[in-house]
């Protein structure tokens, strides 16, 4: 097969499994589940240094060298505060690529979508590689490519429900009309609803609970691998069309009472 | 001189720029982000800004998330 890359804003990865470092039970499980779950890019958020306990830091169990970090913006309840975090996180070193989230709902984490678009046209401005997390709403999907964001990462079901591709309609329009990379994002629980995006044409998608809170966070991170590359190469071959009669496999000549 | 640093206000003394508070805390500063009044301040920054009675300092680190 020839290679088959996902590129977002210039960039060649042959993985199209993202993976958040959120909710694992210790920064060795994580080291574990990011190298099983064969990312290249993987997501962390920014926070206060907790003063009394300056040592502690995510950075010294992710390799650098191996995977893009994502920061994202979470936390940011308008445009203004997500457009800071970018910017923090851009100073302390990363790369200028953020997944731009902004959830003022602190029930259903869901984005906004007024405050998203301002915040992106700003970043985009400001030089950043924008991967904004929205609702599937194709619209908004095609106002964010159209002010250049690398991506647009529409959600399957709410942040860590793990309900897998609940918005499945509206994500195939999304695909439909998609000029850059499709990830779906949030609420994929299990590896059969990261398959179901990929064979949907669904560019990547992005798992965190899922795999951190798995009971062997290594193992689910390599089952979510498979099925995403499963899902993909489902995608590519073409998944032929439903019917709702019987379309026999075996031929339909030769029986016996002939 | 008071520092409201991380939302706590703080008494510190001799220090003059961003450098100094930073390793008054005993912070790593390749593994921090430091914003002084709402003014993100790049790493090479970190000597000339300076740091003075009633500034709002926020420091800010990478953790787990999605």
């Amino acid at each position: 097969m020839m290679q088959d890359m996902l590129v977002i804003g210039g960039r060649s990865f042959n993985s199209r499994l993202m993976v958040g470092t959120g909710k694992f039970s210790s920064p060795s499980t994580m080291k574990d589940a990011l190298a099983a779950s064969g990312a290249e890019i993987v997501t962390v958020a920014l926070r206060r240094v907790e003063l009394e306990n300056p040592d502690d830091d995510i950075l010294s169990h992710i390799d650098l060298g191996r995977y893009l970090l994502l920061p994202n913006t979470s936390g940011a309840r308008d445009a203004e505060e997500a457009v800071r975090l970018a910017r923090l996180a851009r100073a302390a070193g990363c790369e200028p690529w953020v997944k731009l989230e902004v959830t003022p709902d602190p029930y259903y984490l869901l984005p906004d979508p007024v405050e998203t678009l301002k915040a992106a046209e700003i970043l985009v401005k400001d030089g950043f590689t924008v991967l904004p997390y929205i609702n599937a709403d194709p619209v908004l999907a095609k106002r964010l490519q159209e002010i250049g964001t690398a991506t647009v990462m529409p959600l399957g079901a709410p942040i860590g429900t793990n309900r897998g591709v609940r918005t499945r309609e509206q994500i195939e329009i999304i695909i439909e009309q998609a000029t850059v990379p499709v990830v779906v994002d949030a609420g994929l629980g299990a590896p059969s609803h990261a398959a179901e995006a990929m064979e949907m044409g669904a560019d990547a998608v992005l798992v965190n609970t899922a795999i951190a809170v798995s009971n062997n966070p290594s193992l689910m991170a390599m089952a979510f691998k498979k099925a995403v590359e499963a899902g993909r190469e489902a995608y590519l071959a073409g998944i032929p069309e439903k019917s709702l009669r019987a379309q026999a496999s075996s031929p339909l000549t030769g029986f016996l009472r002939e | 001189m008071k520092v409201t640093i991380n939302g706590k206000e703080q008494e510190v003394s001799g220090i003059k720029s961003v450098r100094d508070l930073l390793d008054h805390l005993g912070l790593d500063c390749s593994k921090v982000a430091v914003e002084v009044n709402s003014c993100v301040i790049k790493k090479d920054e970190y000597d000339q800004t300076a740091i003075s009675h009633g500034d709002v300092v926020e420091i800010v680190r990478f953790v787990g998330g999605g």
